[in-house]
C-alpha cells in the first residue's frame, strides 16, 4: 500500500477531513503525480485516510493511502513544496500492513484554565478516569446516546502546569474509534467544577495491535 | 494566530475560511511594505474566492513591490456573533491584522444585495462608515466592481469609486496614494488628484439637488472635478496580467475549479442585461494565450476541472480550435473541461454533448421569455426551433434533464407571453416523448422564473418594474398552466428583486436607508437564512423613503438620472433607440453580423470592435 505520513498543524487544523482529501488529490497533481482514477463519468482520484481527523485537532501522525497507475518515486520534499501552511509530509513509503491493524491512538489534550487550575482538579480528573465506567452523551445519527467510554480509554496521565493541564492518553483508534475530545466532554459533564475554559487536542502517534507505531 | 480567534474557531461553521494559510497565499515582510491594502469582498469566503476579478486584482496589487494586499471576507452569522462577543475586529486573512492597520480598504462589489455587507464589514472593522468622518489619508475606502456603474446608494460611505476594469487603474491609484502618504498630503489634496485618474469617481465632488417631487434636479460639480467619468478598459487582453498561480482554497468554494476568461464583452445585446452593455466593447484573448494560461493554472493549482468563462462563450470565434486543444490536454490527464453559457447553435450543441457538464447536470437554456415576440423585444436571439432541436439530440443521446430560465415582468409582457412559457415546456415534453432513447427514469424539466429588475446602462433603464402583486399573479398563472405536475417550477421571491431594483437605480438618499437597516441587524441579504424583508420595510418607513419611487414609478427619458455623469462608453441615444425597437418587437443584429454603432468602440484606441 502506498502511503504518506504527514503532520497537520497550525492553520491547517481547521480543514475538514473531506477538504484534506481534496487537498491531497490536488497536491499530487501539483507535484506532477497523476493518481489512479476511478472509471466512469466523473473519474476521481483514489485517496483515503484510515482515521478521519476532526476539525481543530492537530496531528503529528496522519496517514494517507493513495494509488498510482504505475510506480514512480515521490519524495516528501516534492510534496512539501506544494502544500499549504501546516501540512508537512514526513515520509512517503510502501507498507504491507493493512489499516485494520491500526488499533491505538496516542493523543495529548491540553486543558486551559484562564484563572489558573482550580485546586484539586488534577486529582479529580485522575479519579474520574480510574473509575470503572465513564458515561458520556454522544451525538449519533440516531440522536444523543449515553455510552460508557471507559473500555476505549487505555490510559490517561496528567501533568499540571500553571494555567493548564496536559493529559497524555491512549485510546481506541478503530472499532469503535474514540475521539479523545470526548475525554474533555466527560470532564465537563461529570466534573463541572473542573471545566476548562478551552481545550485542544493533538494526535501524537498511532499504534498497531502489538504496540508498535503503525506505518 | 490570534488567541481570541483560536478560542472562536472550534465553535463556528467551516472555520477554515477564517484563517488563510492556503497554498499560494501571499505573505510579505511588513518591514518591506509601505502600503497595505485590505481587499474586501462583501460576501462569504466561498463566494469571494470564486470571483475572478478579485483574484486578478489581488495578484496585480501584490505584484507591486512594497504593496501588500490581503483578503477580507464577510463572516457568516455565527462568526460575526463570536467576533463581537470576544471583541475581535474584522481582520485581513494573511496577517490577521485588524482593518484599522491598513492604509487603504478596497471593495469589489458585484451585487446590490451585498451593500449591507459592505457597511457591516466596515462596522466590524471599526472603520467609521461615513467618508466625511474618516479624516486624513488613513483607511481610504474605495470600491470597484460590476455594480459600481451606479454607486450612488453607497456615495456617503466611499471616498472614491473605480469605474470599469481595474487592472491598470488600480496600480495608478496605489502609486498616487503612496506618493501622497510619503509627502503627507491632506485627504482633500489626494482626492482632488485621484479624481483625475481616468475612471475614478469621487462622489463628494458632486452635489445632488432634488426637486420637490423627489426627482433629481441638478448635479453640482465641484470646481476642477471632471464633468464626466468614463469607464476604464483594458485595450489588449493578451498583454493584461493574468495570474496563473492563484490561491488554492483549503475548503470547497462555489466555483472550485480553474477559470479562464476567454473574452470580455458580449456581441449579443440582450436588452435587459447590464453586463452585456457595461462590458463592451468585445475583446477576445488569443487561443494561444488561453491554452498556455490553462496549462499553467492547472499545473499550479492541481485542479481537475477548468472552465472557460465569459458572458457568451460560444461567441468566442476560436472556440472550436481552443476546445479541441484543451480537450487534447485535459482528457489524458483526467481533467474536466466545462463551458458555461453556451448557446444552442450547431457547433455548441455538439460540443455541449461531448462535455462532462451535460452528462452530470443536463441541458440548460435561458430563453428568458416564452414567446418569440417577447424574445425579440428583449433581443434574446434564441429560437424555439434551436431549443427543441438541441433537446431532441440530447434526448436521443440518453439525457433526460433540462433546465430552463425565464424572467417575468419584462417590458411589454402580456399573459400570452407568460403562458408561452408553459407551451414551450409542453413542446419540450412532447419532444422527449417522441425521441427519448431512455424513458425509464422519466423526463425531468426544471423551470425557474426571476422577477425582472430594470438596470441602469441598459435600454430598459427607464422602465417600470411590475409590482410584487402583479409578479406573483403572473407566477401563479404560469404555475396553474404548467403542462404536467412533474415539471419542477421554482420562482425567485419578489422581495429580494424589488429591493434589488431599488438599489440598482437608487440615488444618494438611500445611504441613510442602508445605515438604518444595518442598525436593525440586517446583513447577508443574499442568503435566505438571514434576509429579513420586514426590516427593510421598517427602514423605508423610518427614513420616509418610498420604494415605489425607484421601482413601479419608472424614470422619464428626460429625467436627470442619478448615474448621469458616469459613462460606460455606450451612448444614451443608442439605449433610447434600442428601447424603441424593443417596443416594436424589433431585434438588433449582434455585433458580429453588423455593428449598430453603440459608441463603445470609442474606448478602443483605433476604434475597432472585435464584434
Ligand atoms: S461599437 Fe458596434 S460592434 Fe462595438 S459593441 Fe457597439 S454595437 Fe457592438
Amino acid at each position: 500500500m502506498d502511503r504518506i505520513l504527514f503532520e497537520k498543524t497550525g492553520k491547517a487544523v481547521w480543514m475538514s477531513h473531506l477538504d484534506t482529501m481534496r487537498l491531497m488529490q490536488r497536491a499530487f497533481r501539483r507535484a506532477g503525480v497523476l493518481l489512479h482514477h476511478s472509471q466512469g463519468y466523473t473519474p476521481h482520484a483514489y485517496v483515503s485516510m484510515p482515521l478521519p481527523l476532526s476539525v481543530g485537532t492537530e496531528s503529528l501522525c496522519e496517514i494517507l493511502e493513495y494509488e498510482l497507475d504505475s510506480k514512480l518515486p515521490i519524495s516528501p520534499e516534492q510534496l512539501n513544496k506544494v502544500m499549504p501552511q501546516g501540512i508537512r509530509v514526513l515520509r512517503v513509503y510502501d507498507s504491507p500492513i493493512k489499516t485494520k491493524y491500526l488499533t491505538m491512538l496516542q493523543a495529548e489534550l491540553t486543558l486551559y484554565y484562564d484563572r489558573g487550575v482550580p485546586e484539586g482538579t488534577a486529582e479529580r480528573i485522575t479519579e474520574l478516569f480510574a473509575a470503572p465506567e465513564i458515561k458520556v452523551v454522544k451525538r449519533t445519527k440516531r440522536g444523543p446516546e449515553e455510552t460508557d467510554i471507559k473500555p476505549l480509554v487505555y490510559s490517561a496521565s496528567l501533568v499540571q502546569k500553571e494555567d493548564r493541564i496536559l493529559m497524555d492518553c491512549m485510546v481506541s483508534a478503530q472499532n469503535p474509534p474514540l475521539n479523545p475530545l470526548l475525554l474533555v466532554q466527560a470532564i465537563e459533564s461529570l466534573l463541572p467544577q473542573c471545566k476548562p475554559d478551552h481545550a485542544t487536542c493533538r494526535r501524537i502517534e498511532v499504534y498497531d495491535d502489538k504496540g508498535n507505531p503503525f506505518r | 494566530m490570534n488567541e481570541k480567534l483560536l478560542r472562536i474557531l472550534p465553535n463556528v461553521q467551516k472555520p477554515a475560511r477564517y484563517v488563510g494559510g492556503e497554498y499560494k497565499e501571499i505573505i510579505k515582510d511588513k518591514k518591506e511594505v509601505d502600503l497595505r491594502v485590505a481587499f474586501c469582498f462583501p460576501d462569504t469566503y466561498e463566494i469571494g474566492m470564486s470571483n475572478l476579478g478579485m483574484r486578478i486584482l489581488y495578484a496585480i496589487m501584490n505584484q507591486m513591490p512594497g504593496v501588500w494586499c490581503e483578503r477580507v471576507f464577510a463572516p457568516w452569522g455565527d462568526m460575526e456573533e463570536a467576533m463581537t462577543e470576544h471583541g475581535l475586529p474584522l481582520y485581513g486573512l494573511e496577517s490577521g491584522d485588524p482593518l484599522t492597520d491598513f492604509d487603504m480598504i478596497a471593495f469589489t462589489i458585484g451585487y446590490e444585495m451585498s451593500y449591507t455587507n459592505v457597511l457591516n464589514m466596515l462596522r466590524l472593522g471599526n472603520i467609521p462608515l461615513h467618508a466625511r468622518d474618516r479624516k486624513g489619508l488613513n483607511q481610504m475606502v474605495f470600491a470597484g466592481g460590476a455594480c459600481m456603474y451606479n454607486p450612488e446608494p453607497l456615495a456617503d460611505f466611499f471616498d472614491f469609486f473605480c469605474i470599469g476594469e481595474g487592472e491598470e487603474m488600480t496600480p495608478e491609484i496605489l502609486e498616487l496614494y503612496r506618493k501622497a502618504k510619503k509627502e503627507q498630503w491632506s485627504k482633500e489634496a489626494f482626492l482632488k488628484e485621484v479624481a483625475h485618474i481616468e475612471g475614478v469617481y469621487v462622489p463628494s465632488f458632486y452635489e445632488h439637488v432634488y426637486k420637490e417631487d423627489g426627482r433629481l434636479q441638478e448635479i453640482k460639480i465641484a470646481e476642477g472635478a471632471p464633468e464626466r467619468i468614463t469607464k476604464r478598459i483594458i485595450q489588449n487582453l493578451d498583454s493584461a496580467h493574468y495570474p496563473t498561480d492563484m490561491i488554492v482554497p483549503n475548503l470547497e468554494i462555489v466555483h472550485d475549479r480553474a477559470n479562464l476568461e476567454v473574452m470580455r464583452g458580449c456581441i449579443r445585446g440582450c436588452r435587459f442585461c447590464q453586463a452585456g452593455f457595461t462590458y463592451r466593447p468585445v475583446r477576445p484573448r488569443s487561443p494561444e494565450t488561453l491554452l498556455q494560461q490553462a496549462i499553467d493554472s492547472l499545473e499550479s493549482s492541481g485542479c481537475h476541472e477548468i472552465t472557460l468563462s465569459s458572458l457568451s462563450t460560444s461567441d468566442y470565434r476560436e472556440l472550436p480550435k481552443l476546445a479541441e486543444e484543451m480537450l487534447d490536454y485535459c482528457t489524458p490527464r483526467k481533467i474536466n473541461l466545462s463551458l458555461p453559457s453556451l448557446r444552442a447553435d450547431n457547433f455548441s450543441r455538439e460540443l455541449m454533448l461531448k462535455l462532462q457538464q451535460v452528462r452530470k447536470s443536463g441541458l440548460t437554456f435561458a430563453p428568458e421569455a416564452g414567446t418569440q415576440r417577447l424574445r425579440d423585444a428583449i433581443n434574446k436571439n434564441v429560437t424555439e426551433e434551436e431549443i427543441l432541436e438541441t433537446c431532441r439530440i440530447a434526448f436521443e443521446g440518453g439525457w433526460n434533464n433540462v433546465k430552463l430560465y425565464f424572467m417575468l415582468g419584462l417590458p411589454t409582457e402580456t399573459d400570452e407571453d407568460v403562458l408561452g412559457i408553459a407551451e414551450l415546456v409542453y413542446k419540450i415534453l412532447k419532444t422527449w416523448r417522441a425521441h427519448a432513447s431512455n424513458k425509464k427514469r422519466g423526463c425531468r424539466i426544471h423551470v425557474a422564473t426571476a422577477y425582472f429588475v430594470p438596470k441602469p446602462f441598459t435600454p430598459f433603464q427607464w422602465e417600470k418594474q411590475i409590482s410584487p402583486e402583479e409578479y406573483i399573479r403572473r407566477q401563479r398563472l404560469l404555475k396553474e398552466n404548467m403542462p404536467s405536475k412533474s415539471i419542477e417550477y421554482n420562482w425567485h421571491a419578489a422581495d429580494v428583486s424589488r429591493l434589488e431594483a431599488v438599489l440598482a437605480r437608487g440615488d444618494r438618499r438611500l445611504g441613510k436607508l442602508l445605515e438604518n437597516v444595518l442598525a436593525k441587524g440586517e446583513r447577508l441579504d443574499a442568503w435566505d437564512e438571514y434576509f429579513n424583508y420586514q426590516l427593510w420595510l421598517d427602514a423605508f418607513a423610518d427614513c420616509g423613503i418610498d420604494p415605489n419611487f425607484y421601482t413601479v414609478r419608472g424614470y422619464e427619458e428626460e429625467e436627470l438620472l442619478p448615474w448621469a455623469l458616469i459613462s460606460d462608453g455606450v451612448q444614451e441615444a443608442y439605449l433610447k433607440a434600442e428601447r424603441k425597437r424593443a417596443y416594436a418587437s424589433q431585434t438588433t443584429p449582434d455585433c458580429r453580423t453588423q455593428c449598430s454603432a453603440c459608441g463603445a468602440n470609442c474606448l478602443l484606441k483605433g476604434g475597432k470592435c472585435d464584434g
